[in-house]
């Protein structure tokens, strides 16, 4: 088991006038290998969790046991929590400081204690997988590259640790459909080629639902709902309610079905609707 | 939570102090600091304490809120103290070891911690009664008559009031970098200094690249709003000196005569 | 003077190293009075080297950009420009300069050298146009992205100009705050008569313009009506843009056989042309 979070709670500023409660009793599983989308309004917790899943933030009560480590524990080791667990925050490319891309990215694994043949291999492999050639980049400056190459030497620079469970909080924020769409399709390729449990923050209904295995919804410090994406969309004015949306074409399927055509209750891309209106409209024809 | 700290800790409130010119307060924490370096003996702390606390009443700041800020300070204090109280030759009060407080020392450490404690406070009631930008509004107009000696007050004030705006930002910006570099290992907390020096590469790096980029772009928006400078703006917040400013101001006046009189008659 | 922006033959070059790169190539394009124009194109397009033609921060290297029939490379009409042509940009944090709201939104009409008095009337409306007014003396600091924006939309409406161009004003926002933002800009635009040029990436934000120009290297290649521009879905794919999930339904369903035009949308109008 990748991840279990127990009883999750978290109190910002416990006993002063500005305390807040950011997490309240959050329960969670996740497998190996397992490709989560972590969904919520601004406010709703997710920042907040998954600091605690690197060990950059303490509960206030509860337990966490990354592949059965107790990271809640005293005396664990920060160090074996970040070789774990790999977070790559909103807008990385800011992060970045070195003279070269070959030793930004390499600053991860060295701080890991690695050697400098292990360390290469690992600058190459993660250049290689975000489509970075590393021949041509490895000794020029990051800051010579435009802002989505930039992300993407700063993914390297997490991916260049070799995380079991890998945490991106909203990878696509500020790109343009070309660029969302590169970066979403590279981490599929992660996700495939290196079986890595991934665990990607977004605040879009319509990214997540094409790439994910389960849905985790949070909502004012708590898990929400949890399912695959068929089962999340049934819950779609939900959803609404609290924030968040559901892609147009559920959202067309729901219109429809309150309407009186029958379409099926778990469609959640544009080619099933398709199918649907398509299989509807023609049956209604031979009626 | 960065988010709270507030640079000269500005503590709003309607009082008489908040309401008076900046210029005045100005001028008062300048003449405050000198009559501190004009008195010698010990009475006249004595008085300038009843002046200081009739006016922390007046700004309706809790008493125990200004001297909350000492605290910080407490080990300056015992500094200055100790320096003076035990390297003051004269006449042996009390010795233990090679350590000897003589009777001119304690008179010495005393009076040199009462000194800067009133200083800290004096200067403290400054920036708690007047908002950032009455300061960075009073200092201007304030050094606006030197212009003609090219000093730049208006670009100074215009500084002043943008570190002022964007220090919360930054230091907000300091937390996220901070959490990303140690996520990827990086230790800011080691006990080498060598190596906490080195550790704060990952830090300053990108937080001096961010503020080049955000200094950017703020004159680019700050000329599509049509700023050229000082010249020809007008402010929607004027600052005038009224009835109570000009008795303020000669209650200054007063206080220094007292003082500077208190010298010359040896009291 | 009916034509707000009136853009002729723009073409703009910059020098990166040694090469020369042409951001902009001979662009030909008008805006009217009260119009809502998107102008849509991926990163790179020249979309944003285009805004930043409307008022002034460049100046074409050959063509001439006219903001109210006013001559931008002409150094003299630099301010008139900017008061006619506000811009809002990207980065919610870096146009706030004052360590108070108001303050902000004070900042433009004070560089005008207006009096106080009025600066102080001008203000409140601003506030209250985009439904601030309660965090007038908050400090920037402590807003979120889509209120943070909005100050700065105050800030420039404080100024009376007669149109708003927003670079990328929502790709820093999460959702919600893209909703204020967009439903602040469309309000000034329907109710006080504001010509709006929208720069952006999200097609949500361009199906309400009344018309639509998309960039690609440098150039204008489509122009029209949303629903003219994003019938052509295929090119639009091609081009690394995103359709309305409808619109591309729609294109499906024809090419499956459906009797069904391109033009939709919006679900309602897909429910409707489905389900009558």
């Amino acid at each position: 088991m990748a991840v279990i979070i127990k009883d999750l709670v978290h109190i910002y500023n416990p006993g002063s006038p500005f305390e807040s409660t950011a997490l309240n009793k959050v329960n969670l599983e996740i497998n190996d290998g397992e490709f989560i989308g972590l969904i919520g309004h601004t406010g709703s917790g997710k920042s907040t969790l998954i600091q605690h899943l690197n060990g950059l933030l303490k509960p206030s009560s509860g337990k966490i046991l990354i592949n059965d480590l107790d990271i809640t524990s005293k005396d664990v080791s920060l160090t074996e929590v970040r070789k774990k667990v790999g977070l790559v925050f909103q807008y990385p490319e800011y992060q970045l400081f070195e003279e070269t891309i070959y030793k930004d990215i390499a600053f991860g694994p060295s701080n890991l204690g690695l050697s400098e043949a292990e360390i290469e291999i690992r600058v190459k492999d993660a250049m290689e997988i975000t489509g970075l050639d590393y021949e041509l980049l490895k000794e020029r400056s990051p800051f010579e590259l435009s802002g989505g190459q930039r992300r993407r030497v700063a993914i390297a620079g997490v991916l260049a640790m070799r995380p079991d469970i890998l945490i991106l909080d909203e990878p696509t924020a500020g790109l343009d459909p070309r660029g969302r769409d590169e970066i979403l399709r590279e981490i599929k390729e992660i996700h495939k080629k290196h079986n890595t449990t991934i665990i990607l923050v977004s605040h879009s209904m319509e990214d997540i639902s094409k790439l994910v295995d389960r849905i985790i919804v949070m909502n004012k410090g708590a898990v929400e709902y949890s399912g695959t994406p068929r089962e999340i969309f049934r819950y779609g004015k939900r959803l609404t309610e609290i924030g968040l949306g559901v892609p147009k074409v559920v959202e067309l399927a729901i219109s429809l079905r309150e309407k009186g055509m029958p379409i099926k209750e778990d469609v959640i891309t544009i080619e099933e609707v398709k199918s649907e209106i398509l299989r509807n409209l023609r049956s209604k024809k031979n009626a | 939570m960065l988010k709270d700290i507030t640079i000269g800790q500005y503590y709003p409130s309607e009082s008489i102090i908040h309401k008076l010119d900046p210029r005045v307060k100005i001028t008062f924490t300048f003449a405050f600091m000198v009559s501190l370096f004009i008195i010698n003996t010990f009475f006249p702390y004595l008085l300038i304490a009843i002046f200081l606390v009739g006016i922390i009443k007046l700004s309706n700041i809790p008493l125990k809120y200004v001297l909350k800020g000492l605290r910080p300070l407490w080990i300056l204090l015992l500094l200055t103290f100790s320096i003076n109280a035990f390297l003051t030759p004269g006449e042996e009060l009390w010795s233990i070891g090679f350590l000897t407080i003589t009777r001119e020392g304690l008179n010495q450490g005393i009076f040199m911690l009462l000194r800067l404690s009133f200083l800290i406070v004096g200067t403290s009631i400054l920036t708690l009664a007047t908002s950032p930008i009455e300061l960075t509004d009073g200092i201007e107009k304030m050094l606006n008559p030197l212009r003609v000696i090219k000093v730049p007050a208006h670009e100074l004030a215009m500084m002043m009031t943008i570190a002022l705006r964007f220090i919360p930002t930054l230091l907000d910006e300091t937390d996220k970098i901070m959490k990303a570099q140690m996520a990827r290992g990086a230790d800011f907390e080691s006990k080498n200094v060598i190596k906490r020096a080195k550790s704060l590469i990952p830090l300053l790096v990108p937080l001096f690249i961010s503020a080049f980029r955000r200094a950017d772009e703020l004159a680019m928006a700050m000329e599509s709003r049509c700023y050229r400078g000082g010249d020809g703006r007008t402010r929607m917040k004027e600052i005038f000196f009224g009835k109570k400013d000009y008795i303020a101001s000669s209650i200054i006046g007063f206080y220094l005569i007292v003082i500077i009189g208190l010298r010359i008659v040896g009291i | 003077m009916d034509k707000m922006i009136r853009i002729e033959n723009l073409t703009f070059e910059y020098t990166d190293g040694d090469r020369v790169v042409k951001a902009i190539d001979n662009v030909s394009l008008d805006i009217k009075k009260g119009e809502f124009v998107a102008i849509i194109g991926h990163n790179g397009s020249g979309k944003s080297t285009l805004a930043k033609h409307l008022n002034a921060i460049l100046i074409p290297t050959s063509g001439k950009v006219f903001v109210a029939d006013m001559d931008t490379s002409d150094i003299e009409n630099t301010w008139a420009i900017r008061q006619v042509a506000g811009m809002v940009f990207q980065n919610p944090d870096n146009q706030l300069v004052a360590t108070v709201v108001e303050e902000d939104v004070a900042f433009g009409p004070e560089n005008l050298g207006i009096e106080p008095k009025e600066i102080r009337a001008r203000v409140d409306e601003a506030l209250k146009n985009v439904r601030m007014t309660e965090f007038a003396k908050k400090a920037p600091h402590l807003l979120s992205g889509g209120q943070k924006q909005r100050v700065a939309i105050a800030g420039i409406i404080a100024m009376k100009p007669q149109c708003i161009v927003l670079d990328e004003p929502t790709a820093m926002l999460d959702p919600r705050g893209r909703k204020e933002v967009m439903d602040t800009v469309y309000r000034l635009n329907q109710e006080e008569k504001i010509t709006v040029i929208n720069i952006t990436h999200f097609m949500e934000e361009a199906v309400n313009a009344d018309k639509i120009f998309v960039m690609e290297n440098g150039r204008v290649i489509m122009q029209g009506t949303p629903t003219e521009i994003f019938k052509e879905v295929k090119k639009l794919k091609e081009l690394g843009l995103d359709v309305p999930q409808m619109t591309e339904l729609a294109y499906e369903l024809k090419e499956e056989g459906l009797d069904i035009s391109s033009e939709i949308l919006t679900v309602e109008e897909m429910v409707n042309k489905l389900w009558p």
